[in-house]
């Protein structure tokens, strides 16, 4: 088909030629171009190439990962008629939905924003979390909790520092203000992630099955409105070529980065839910996040199987003079297309009204399959929709199994005459794990953010998962919910990393006293194109699906960013999990902090026996090598079950699960509660070749409890019965020390200075002088 | 008992604040929106916390001049009992109907932690008969440092303005001074939040207490129910 040449567009720069660098500048290839010519009949507008590079741009298309990501299990096996069923599976819409019961359902799902965090730290870190409250509310849910996952380089430089203070702020900015409560997160500091940080942030909503929206435009001739903030140039240029060759000279040096208004934000929040309670008003509703009003159209059209045509002339914009290429492409933040049913356009906008927000009638539902956008009474573009979305290209990508590998995986101790540890070097090897920022106490990150409005917070912040209370109507439930990935592991062994970021989660869960329901995703890597990095996207997404499919655990969504590089490679691979899981009974909720003296302390799983990829081998012998740690499913499933039974039992007073630095910062960890305790145990009697890996190597599987003496014998002898290791290892004590007892002597530490090191070392990394 | 919670666009602690009163006392309570000129039948104002018009300017600076605002004035001027939480405190001082000020944490930062206060003597409702000597509420502001100058600060002690004071000043407020009310004794503002200590799942349930206290001005019988 031939189409037609579009007339002259009213701005004279959009009407310069295609030429073959335009395209490059787009980020397509020519045989992506040829494509784009076969879908239209012909030559494109510069708008029209515009809204092709961002929607086939990785972001919005996946066209690197949509094969991979094929393989995660998307329905729940385990689920009932009344629980655990998928409601809306991933990929089909802004966020998935599962069922938790009585009619309920939570919406949830973690998206990257790495890229404009790295640039711009505060705004970048802020939108992110802008971003994914829109992914949730336009599902129809009520925003009720935010979670983040944060990797940054090593916490010894002004540059991470700046990273790190900028980015909290940007989160607390937003989250606080828009009143949804972070109550749980992860963050690492690593070498790898120096230049360029890592920002995934979570939103988890509430909502009954009759109020689930979807971003479908259907009904020829309903009306597209366009409500929330007006739309400026910010956010051009991230996804296609420098505005600077579009436009005057004057906005040549706009940042890329979008600037978020949380306030607005939780007006358009408000006045959304508020539209959407009207019965029958709202047909289809999307956000507009990445390629803005152009992913909002031509998506919800796709879905729709109908077209959309709008005038841009309607839209609210910030500034003068736009054009339709920069309007298209704008990322400004806190906006929403909303499409109602006709007839009933009064209503929406008496909502909007009364919220103070703008809510534009910018366009209609054909019946074409069409995405048709006029300016000045211009034809400015004319795409069908699924060429945009459903039949953008498709990539299977190179993989190649990097060389390092091979050195890493063979690595040692014995082999490579790595001394065990004397009593002296365990002694000083503790605090200094503790100290580490990846390790130690997180505080002066979380009590930045509000992690209490909403008044459900039941775990706060700073144990193994966090614990929210949802009201449900006139009821009640509780969910716990964590995030993991070691990005090292990850880096050693690609599947084996992605298996343990997975069980980590769920063993956290298991912790909390919850039972694991569903996860969310987010998928950060380097350049698929480079084919080395491609195998480590491979292997990781090949081991989460594995151990979703073991667990029945459905992934319901989440988000790929790749190209995660500084110009000393690419960053560890790292496959952020969030799973949320699902607490029967309120007294079923567990902390991970030791209660009281005299509590037994027992270690299931069995003695740690390996070294590779430990916060030890790094901090203390400077080397980033061995296997990742072995994963058993079978087992981890045993010990999980296990666990969850004997906190159902009532004989569980606290769980912690061992992770970085191994049994004693897990045990040390268990001690830093409100109460000032001691502990003293006996690992001599343990089976175990290495003491270094016995104290503090990171064997997956092996989780500390703390149970009343009474219980303990019980709690053991259920362990001996489901084949789950168990040591009793000693007692939690009302004195200042924690006591060990090795097969090479006594260790002894005084509580105060071990929880000194964890609690002060980001305190003092980010204290600003002259401040109180 | 008739509580009304208002609204501003940006109040977010507003259902914290409902469910206090309506979950935690058992009180008929409702929201009054912010483009309302009329409060309707009210025994007790709240205003709650938030970041009332994006708290663009300063604090509350906005929210002063909501249609709503006239009312609350009258139904103050006429003795009416109102509590400003954390945003709303900032807004009762916008509006002239608490003395003083808040700016920015003395650490530039926003804190969210619980506190340990201690009550002071203030009046018949608030006091350490009603509340005990010692409290614990947690605190979520970036503007909770109170600023009043000498003579201000001078009245507020003599007057016995002053609610609590923190044990550990978490925000550099002159005095340690976490919560006051006007001389009159029917306008309470605090930065605490009593709104967020009232589940059985909360680090405290002090929140009650000082629902309780402040409604005891009015009806002092609902001390009796709680003991």
């Amino acid at each position: 088909m031939n189409r037609a040449a579009l007339p002259p567009n009213p701005d004279p720069l959009l009407n310069q030629p295609i030429t073959p660098e335009l395209v490059k500048k787009h980020g397509l290839l020519p045989d992506e171009y040829e494509r784009v010519k076969g879908h239209l009949g012909g030559e494109p507008t510069l708008t029209e190439l515009g809204i092709f590079s961002v929607m086939w741009s990785e972001h919005c298309s996946y066209k690197n990962t949509r094969p991979l990501l094929k393989g995660f299990p998307t329905e729940k096996k385990g689920a009932t008629a009344n629980f655990g069923r998928v409601l809306v599976k991933a990929g089909e819409e802004n966020a998935g939905i599962i069922d938790v019961g009585d009619g309920w359902a939570i919406a949830f799902k973690i998206e990257s924003h790495n890229h404009p965090s790295a640039i711009e730290p505060f705004e970048g870190a802020a939108t992110g979390v802008g971003g994914i409250i829109r992914d949730i509310f336009t599902m129809g849910a009520r925003p009720v909790l935010l979670t983040n996952s944060l990797r940054f380089g090593e916490l010894d430089s002004p540059a991470t520092k700046r990273l790190l203070r900028g980015v909290v702020a940007g989160i607390a900015h937003y989250g606080n203000c828009v009143g949804v409560p972070t109550v749980a997160g992860d963050v690492y500091f690593d070498r790898s992630y120096e230049g360029n940080p890592l920002v995934n942030a979570l939103c988890l909503g509430t909502l009954r099955h009759d109020q689930i929206r979807r971003g479908k435009a259907t009904g020829l001739g309903n009306p597209v409105y366009y409500v929330g903030a007006a739309t400026g140039r910010d956010g051009l240029g991230g996804a296609a070529f420098a505005s600077k060759e579009l436009s005057a000279e004057s906005s040549s040096d706009r940042p890329a980065v979008q600037k978020g208004d949380p306030f607005m934000e939780k007006l358009l929040i408000e006045a959304c839910l508020e539209m959407m309670a009207v019965p029958g008003l709202v047909v289809g509703i999307q956000d507009m996040g990445a390629a803005g009003l152009t992913c909002s159209t031509c998506e919800t059209a796709s879905r729709g199987g109908a077209g959309i045509e709008i005038e841009l002339d309607r839209v609210p914009q910030r500034e003068a003079g736009m054009n339709s290429y920069e309007i298209m492409l704008s990322e400004s933040q806190e906006r929403m297309l909303v499409i109602v049913q006709k007839g009933r356009e009064r209503e929406i906008e008496e909502v909007f009204a009364k919220w103070d927000l703008h809510a534009a009638h910018v366009g209609t539902v054909t019946d074409t399959g069409r995405m048709v956008v006029r300016q000045h009474g211009v034809l400015v573009a004319d795409i069908p929709a699924p060429a945009l979305t459903d039949d953008a290209p498709v990539y299977r990508r190179e993989a190649r199994r990097p060389a390092y590998l091979d050195q890493t995986s063979r690595w040692t101790p014995e082999g490579s005459g790595l001394a065990d540890l004397d009593l002296a070097g365990a002694r000083a090897a503790l605090p200094r794990l503790l100290g580490h920022p990846t390790i130690a106490s997180k505080k002066w990150i979380y009590r930045q953010y509000d992690h209490m409005v909403q008044h459900g917070t039941v775990v706060l912040p700073g144990s193994d998962a966090g614990v929210v209370r949802l009201r449900l109507g006139d009821s009640e439930k509780f969910i716990a919910i964590s995030n993991d990935c070691n990005g090292r592991y990850c880096y050693l062994n690609p599947r084996r990393g992605a298996l343990i970021a997975m069980v980590e989660c769920l063993r956290n869960l298991v912790c909390a006293g919850a039972t694991p329901l569903a996860m969310t995703d987010n998928l950060n890597f380097g350049n698929p194109y480079k084919p080395e990095n491609f195998y480590q996207l491979k292997e990781c997404v090949e081991g989460l699906a594995e151990a979703c499919r073991f667990f029945d655990v459905p992934v319901v969504g989440g988000n790929v960013s790749l190209y995660n590089e500084s110009p000393e490679g690419a960053i560890d691979p790292t496959p952020t999990v969030s799973i949320v899981g699902f607490i029967e009974k309120e007294a079923h909720i567990t902390r991970q902090h030791a209660g009281a003296a005299g509590e037994a302390l027992l270690l299931l799983g069995g003695a740690p026996d390996e070294l590779g990829g430990s916060q030890f081998l790094g901090l203390v012998h400077g080397l980033k090598t061995g296997d990742a740690p072995r994963v058993d499913l079978a087992a981890e499933k045993r010990l999980q079950d296990l666990l969850l039974s004997q906190i159902r039992a009532g004989r569980v007073r606290a769980a912690h699960d061992l992770s970085e630095g191994g049994l004693l910062v897990a045990l040390s960890e268990m001690l830093f509660g409100d109460r000032a305790l001691g502990a003293e145990v006996d690992v001599a009697g343990l089976a175990a070749p290495r003491l270094d890996a016995l104290l503090f190597g990171e064997s997956q599987g092996r989780v500390l409890v703390a149970a009343r003496q009474a219980d303990a014998g019980a709690l053991a002898d259920a362990a001996r019965a489901a084949g789950v290791p168990v040591d009793m290892l000693g007692a939690v004590t009302d004195g200042t020390v924690l006591s060990v007892a090795t097969a090479k002597g006594a260790l002894e530490w005084p509580v105060s200075g071990l929880r000194m090191a964890w609690e002060a070392s980001i305190e003092v990394a980010m204290k600003r002088p002259g401040l109180a | 008992m008739n509580i009304a919670v208002l609204q501003f666009p940006g109040s977010n602690c507003d259902q914290d604040a409902f469910h206090l009163f309506a979950t935690g006392l058992g009180l008929p309570t409702r929201f009054v929106w912010h483009k309302e000129t009329r409060l309707g039948e009210a025994d007790l104002v709240v205003v709650p916390g938030g970041f009332s018009y994006g708290d663009y300017l300063r604090c509350g600076a906005i929210a002063r001049f909501s249609p709503v605002m006239g009312a609350v004035r009258d139904f103050a001027a006429k003795g009416g009992v109102i509590l400003g939480i954390c945003n709303g405190f900032q807004i009762l001082c916008e509006a002239g109907l608490l003395p003083g000020a808040l700016i920015r944490n003395s650490s530039l930062e926003y804190r969210c932690v619980s506190c340990d206060l201690a009550v002071e003597d203030a009046g018949p409702a608030f006091n350490t008969r009603t509340l005990g000597r010692r409290i614990r509420l947690p605190i979520g502001h970036g503007e909770g440092n109170f600023r009043i100058d000498d003579a201000g600060k001078e009245r507020l002690e003599v007057n016995r303005q002053i609610l609590l004071r923190y044990l550990d000043n978490p925000n550099g407020s002159m005095g340690s001074i976490a919560g006051i009310r006007n001389e009159e004794g029917n306008v309470f503002g605090m930065m605490p939040h009593p709104d967020r200590a009232f589940e059985r799942f909360h680090p405290s349930q002090d929140g009650l207490a000082v629902a309780r206290a402040v409604l005891s001005l009015r009806f002092p019988e609902i001390l009796k129910k709680s003991a």
